[in-house]
């Protein structure tokens, strides 16, 4: 693949980044979910 | 039975299709399709940038939308959506401006260019920037929802006059600009529109989990206040 | 909501003849901005020639910021925004007369870096019709939005590193179209320098409508 460095540099960038922030994200839900009531959880 | 997670039905279902949607997008970006006849294999990153950049723009108007809305209805919906939105959204201008750079290197020999739409991607990461910052800024929610509102919208209306003024500036230059390049068609144009459609499909994931987060998040605030304040009442005798 | 605009406009004007902070100190902050500039960019290489209309105008942004700062940190102590609030008078009104003051300052501190570009940097301005309106409208404009900005980052301790940082991406077309309107008025072809003012007008016109409308809004706020 010419540029090959590029090409991956750069879907893995965005994979990667996105998939650490989407599991901080959830890991964070996580956490709070076990603190707030489910009464409270009136989302929608 | 009530899970302890922002999960759901809805969001294991969106977030499978997302999944097996991804790893189609990267075994036909990568692998299937072929390298362009002029750029190569560094054509590639249209499945990755275009849909980036798009979702950074959806992003964008779902937080001004959310804005207006919420100075509208004043409802804790609408602003919530908005600040899940401005921070998905700062995740993909960051990945915009990187993934623009990235390809930009190898085609156009550098890393970046005054073009519009790159010079605009740069303002509209400072401007979300000052969003979240004022967000985090210590105060009452009414406040700082009103703030962050005005923030948005005053935001969301710059961001096409600045993209006009310097496009205009720039075409009297007749410098080369970032531009796509338009001979896409069959496999390389399903494989674009693919990822454009599960791109967005993360997006609307990803909001809805981070939408159920921030309202954990000011739950769990005016929890933390109320502890602490019959804390402090216990501690003056006062029950 | 005229009459209240030109009240605190007056106000404003007023305080700033009296403690003339804008003439002892901004002023000369714009004259030490220009002189920097000049030591950073050579003078004997030309760049400072070619870059004058830049650096004027980035020299009137950072001017104005200061001012914008000390207009709101006068209005954040002793408690004027309540009594702002509660004066009963139009906040619309009350928007228009922050701008224009402060629109006036800067206009002041134009007319100062224009001779300080004129004296240090041998600048000859032709056009001048072009050069005025251009000074006005861009001013409105960058009066405007950073009256918006500044009376929400007003009474906040992290006002001034809020400021800017709101502010300055807010008017980077401000700054494109001004110092392209200039370098017309400096080369002497004032017709390409005019569509530029008609974007600085579309941005001073958006901003000032909304302030107008969400200037009460954010006053309300403590």
């Amino acid at each position: 693949m010419t540029d090959a460095g590029y090409v991956i540099a750069g879907y893995s960038i965005v994979f990667g980044s996105l998939t650490l922030y989407v599991v901080r994200m959830l890991l964070r839900g996580r956490s709070l979910s076990k603190q707030v009531p489910p009464e409270d959880r009136r989302w929608m | 039975m009530v899970p302890e997670h922002t999960g759901s039905r809805a969001t294991r279902i969106v977030g499978l299709l997302t999944l097996i949607g991804l790893v189609s997008v990267l075994v036909l970006g990568l692998v299937v399709t072929a390298p362009d006849e002029i750029q190569g294999d560094a054509a590639r990153l249209i499945y990755v940038h275009v849909p980036v950049a798009i979702v950074m723009n959806v992003g964008f108007f779902v937080t001004a939308l959310g804005s207006a809305m919420w100075l509208w209805k004043k409802s804790r919906w609408w602003d919530t959506i908005a600040v899940a939105s401005a921070e998905i959204g700062v995740v993909f201008t960051a990945l915009a401006l990187a993934t623009g750079m990235v390809w930009g290197r190898p085609t156009w020999g550098v890393y970046w260019t005054w073009d519009a739409r790159l010079t605009s991607t740069a303002l509209l990461l400072l401007l979300y920037l000052g969003y979240l910052v004022v967000r985090r800024l210590p105060s009452d929610a009414e406040v700082r929802n009103r703030r962050s509102a005005f923030v948005a919208l005053l935001a969301f209306v710059d961001v096409p006059i600045v993209y006009y003024s310097v496009s205009w500036w720039r075409s009297l230059h007749q410098t080369a600009t970032l531009s796509i390049n338009t001979h896409i068609h069959g496999l390389m144009l399903f494989t674009l529109m693919l990822s454009m459609v599960v791109f967005l499909l993360a997006y609307a994931w990803m909001l809805t989990h981070r939408f159920r987060l921030a309202w954990l998040e000011e739950e769990t605030e005016s929890q933390g206040l109320e502890v602490a304040i019959s804390e402090r009442r216990a501690e003056a005798g006062v029950s | 909501m005229f009459h209240d605009a030109v009240v605190i406009a007056g106000k404003d004007l007023r305080l700033e003849w009296r403690s003339r902070v804008t003439t002892n100190q901004i002023a000369p902050f714009a004259l030490l901005v220009l002189i920097l500039f000049a030591f950073a960019l050579d003078p004997d290489r030309g760049i400072l020639t070619r870059a004058t209309a830049g650096l004027f105008w980035v020299a009137v942004l950072f001017s104005g910021l200061l001012a914008l700062q000390r207009t709101f940190a006068v209005e954040a102590a002793d408690g004027n925004r309540d009594g702002l609030r509660l004066s009963g008078l139009d906040p619309a009104g009350i928007f228009l007369g922050k701008a224009g003051a402060i629109a006036l300052e800067l206009l002041v501190l134009e007319v100062v870096l224009g001779a300080g570009v004129i004296v240090m940097y041998g600048s000859t301005f032709r056009s001048w019709l072009l050069l005025v309106v251009t000074c006005v409208v861009a001013t409105t404009g960058v009066a405007a939005a950073g009256s918006l900005y500044g009376v929400l980052a007003a009474g906040l301790r992290v006002r001034e590193t809020l400021l800017p940082l709101l502010l300055l991406p807010i008017l980077a077309p401000v700054l494109l179209g001004a110092t392209r309107s200039f370098e017309a008025a400096l080369a002497g072809v004032p017709s390409d320098g005019w569509p530029w003012v008609e974007l600085l007008a579309a941005f001073a016109a958006i901003y000032v409508t909304f302030g107008v409308l969400a200037f009460g809004s954010l006053l309300e706020e403590s």
